[in-house]
């Protein structure tokens, strides 16, 4: 199946110029760059783009967020789950800064988005008039590229750079800040060119054939390869690819968390999940491997423990299409710069179809570890309250692995990647490098306008949905059909466990009341129910599975369970604890 | 940023565990090619701010080409970690092209201004020992006052505020560093390869994996 879904770009013929004013000419530049949704809140400083809006709203559909936080969270789990890129608006002020942790979490996590938000009149600019703040500056270390357009003749041109750059190379998001006065000014507008060539920006790099060839060698050689994959194969496009190169070499392959579901989880050489809170055999086996091959991942420190300890007996193979990832962690042995859908397949072909079945039940013997130490007891507790892993795994079998899971951060976030099993590719949606707390349920909400014809489940605990509770008035007001899962132990949990086992179970703040969540989601319109015996889950989670429209089910879970395995900070991989 | 700030800042900063410092730290000039845009200086200031780097010079202007500006910008830092900031650099965008040098590889040089009240220079010093000595010369001469020009390496500028301090300098100001690499063949190729569409291998490649040891440029 080819996931891309980005849809392709039909220029209209160009007709005479007409008159327009900036707001239109940039939804006429969305339009022809295939957006059909945007999510956003209105103000001031951008009221000329809303009301041209208003005669674009049977060609674009708006969501009206509760909050600019959520309104870009939900562009993140829409570009996440279609592959396309997210649109946001918001307004001057409050509104553009509410913007700035999401940016910052689409940059880290290479989210394609294109967020617009107003600004004050080009002559106010620098006078502190109502609502303006310094978008630009405040948003600089936050966004892969950002412009301030004062100039209505601009924008089509700056829009079309906007979009290239946010969705080409390496993804991620892009702000542009129209001033007022460029919304509402009047020009020729020329039609509009998409943008594929910037003199200065060189996202697809030429593949060096030299480095195919050596890496093709390593891998040939190899005793004891490893596969780690991250996003990369997602973002590339390149799951057919990826599974081709996996199939043929026989080699074993774990995932970081935003590279779940590039191959299923049920895969024969799919061993399981990286880091922290990742599987034990990946872990140990990362310090026994002979040729480690990352592909499009970044060695990030959940994933690689200690790194003076990481993999050091271990040649390097590592696919990105990032130069600046390239050694900027861990030094590659052979540095293969490209886009994994132009330089697996160039691999694949060069690499003999091989086997390592020896090896391979090394992985499987530490997984039965594992399931013996931590597994087994996780997901078919047999007394106590209900586990996270079981509602995980429960779940599982309801949804036949079909489903969308957003997850927010948290022991639940990790619970969930470690247990959820996926079919399809872009099925994991989470806060990876930033970790943002708040993020899973209008992420949820945008994943599911992004995929509308998937079952898009939201994995949340008590803390995350207090952060942006407010997105279910968007659930309300859109008829939008998400499920929602809170899995509340009562407290923050992730903290709780790092205060139990790093500071002597001084719990410091980390207790947390909740409202009812079921009187809550009413409030709301939304049905709900609360469940915390073990003898009413199934049938809760087969009814919010079986509702039609939104569900909010609340479960309580065992208060004091840890999650494990885990590598302690400052620790190895291999030194990744059961217990 | 004082010269003992600095050296505090380099105590603070925290290198991340198990970095390798890939040698000791040196001076590096960066030369950096742009587009000429608004709000690109920040985005590479806080490249290196965002680590607690200080940057000890930085001179940015139009470079020969029309519409490109240059950058020279000079850190002390292990050439580890230069390779990693040149590689932030050039993944902005705006930016053309990225080099790196230590200062054995390039020519470079500081321009300073010296104020001094003319009475003094008259009758105490023999000027014109000074100003050969010191290259230096004379750019405007008034009764009240005299400004001299010097251009060299930070050692040589700094020597001739010593020599004018005890005749009264009113004011001194150096420029930041500009430098010349001496290895380069210039722009003007490399930047007609990037305005094409489809950019010859060498422009869209990483030079720096042709040579990974040696000194880096991408
Ligand atoms: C915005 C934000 N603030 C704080 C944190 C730090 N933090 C990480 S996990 C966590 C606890 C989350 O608690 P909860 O949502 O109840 O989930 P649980 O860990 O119990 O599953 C906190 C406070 C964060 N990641 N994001």
């Amino acid at each position: 199946m080819d996931t891309r879904q980005q849809a392709t770009i039909t220029i209209p013929e160009q007709k005479e110029a007409v008159e327009l004013t900036g707001g239109a000419a940039l939804l006429e530049a969305l339009l022809i760059e295939g957006v059909d949704t945007i999510f956003g809140y209105p103000g001031g400083a951008i009221m000329p783009i809303y009301d041209a809006l208003y005669d674009y709203q049977d060609k674009l559909s708006h969501i009206l967020v509760r909050h600019e936080q959520g309104g870009i969270h939900a562009g993140q789990g829409y570009a996440r789950s279609s592959g396309k890129v997210g649109v946001v608006f918001a307004t001057s002020g409050p509104g553009a800064t509410n913007l700035v942790t999401g940016l910052a979490d689409a940059l880290i996590d290479s989210t394609p988005l294109v967020c617009i938000t107003g600004q004050v009149f080009a002559h106010l600019l620098g006078t502190d008039a109502f609502q303006e703040t310094d978008v630009i500056n405040i948003t600089t270390p936050v966004t892969k590229w950002n412009y301030q357009v004062t100039d209505a003749e601009e924008i089509p041109e700056v829009i079309a750079k906007a979009f290239y750059i946010a969705r080409s190379g390496r993804p991620g998001p892009v702000l542009i800040d129209i001033t007022k006065n460029a919304q509402i000014q009047k020009f020729s507008y020329p039609g509009y060119t998409p943008c594929d060539h910037i003199r200065s920006y060189r996202p697809k790099p030429i593949v060096r054939k030299e480095y195919i060839e050596q890496a093709a060698e390593l891998i040939n050689q190899a005793k004891k390869p490893f596969i780690l994959w991250g996003q990369g194969v997602l973002l590339g496009y390149a799951e057919n690819e990826f599974k081709a190169f996996v199939e043929k070499s026989g080699i074993p392959a774990a995932w970081t968390i935003l590279g779940a579901g590039a191959i299923k989880t049920d895969h024969p050489l799919n061993v399981g999940m990286l880091g922290m809170h990742g599987n034990y055999g990946p872990n140990v086996l990362t310090n026994e491997c002979d040729v480690l091959i990352a592909i499009g991942m970044r060695f990030d420190d959940r994933v690689t423990g200690r790194l003076d300890k990481y993999a050091k007996q271990a040649k390097i193979i590592h696919l990105d299409i990032d130069p600046a990832e390239i050694d900027k962690n861990v030094k590659a042995t052979v540095p293969v710069w490209g886009d994994c859908k132009e330089t697996l397949p160039l691999i694949t072909e060069l690499i003999q179809s091989n086997d390592h079945s020896a090896w391979l039940q090394k992985f499987r013997n530490y997984e039965k570890q594992e399931i013996e130490a931590v597994i087994q007891d996780e997901l078919f507790p047999s007394s106590g309250q209900i586990t996270m892993g079981e509602v995980i795994q429960q779940l599982n079998e309801l949804t036949k692995s079909e489903a969308i899971i957003v997850t927010d951060v948290g022991q639940h976030q990790m619970v969930a990647c470690r247990y959820a099993k996926f079919n399809h590719t872009r099925s994991n949606i989470t806060s990876g490098g930033l970790g943002t707390m708040g993020f899973a349920l209008p992420a949820a909400i945008g994943a599911k306008f992004g995929a509308p014809g998937r079952t898009v489940v939201a994995i949340i605990g008590d803390g995350g949905i207090q952060m942006t509770i407010q997105e279910l008035g968007t659930i309300m007001q859109s008829g939008i059909h998400v499920k929602i899962i809170i899995l509340n132990n009562e407290f923050l949990g992730m903290v709780r466990q790092w205060q139990e086992l790093f500071h002597d179970k001084r719990y410091s703040f980390v207790n947390i009341t909740s409202p009812n969540f079921v009187t809550v989601a009413s409030g709301y319109g939304i049905p709900g129910k609360s469940v915390s015996e073990r003898k009413d889950l199934k049938e809760a989670l087969k009814e919010m599975l079986n509702h039609q429209g939104s569900f909010l089910l609340e479960v309580m879970v065992t208060k004091e369970n840890n999650v494990f395995p885990m590598v302690p900070q400052g620790c190895s991989v291999s030194e990744i604890r059961l217990k | 940023m004082s010269k003992d700030q600095n050296k505090m800042s380099k105590a603070n900063k925290v290198l991340p565990q198990g970095e390798d410092l890939g040698g000791a730290k040196r001076e590096y000039n960066f030369t950096v090619y742009t587009e000429n845009q608004i709000g690109l200086l920040n985005r590479i200031a806080i490249i290196f701010s965002r680590r607690k780097i200080n940057i000890e010079s930085l001179n940015t202007s139009p470079s020969e080409i029309e519409s490109i500006h240059r950058f020279n910008i000079v850190i002390h830092e292990t050439e580890d970690v230069v390779r990693k900031l040149a590689r932030q650099i050039e993944k902005q965008v705006e930016v053309l092209k990225v080099y790196f040098n230590t200062n054995e590889d390039v020519i470079w040089q500081e321009l300073a201004l010296y104020k001094v009240p003319t009475d003094n220079i008259a009758e105490k010093a023999s000027v014109e020992r000074l100003l050969r000595q010191y290259g230096a010369r004379a750019v405007v001469i008034r009764k009240d006052y005299t400004v001299f020009e010097t251009t060299g390496h930070r050692e040589e500028t700094d020597a001739l505020i010593e020599v004018l301090q005890p005749f009264g300098l009113i004011e001194f100001v150096r420029s930041a560093r500009v430098a010349i690499i001496k290895g380069s063949s210039g722009f003007n190729v490399k930047l007609r390869e990037f305005e094409r569409t489809e950019p010859a291998p060498d422009v869209v490649e990483n030079e720096y994996l042709n040579k990974r040891g040696d000194i880096f440029t991408m």
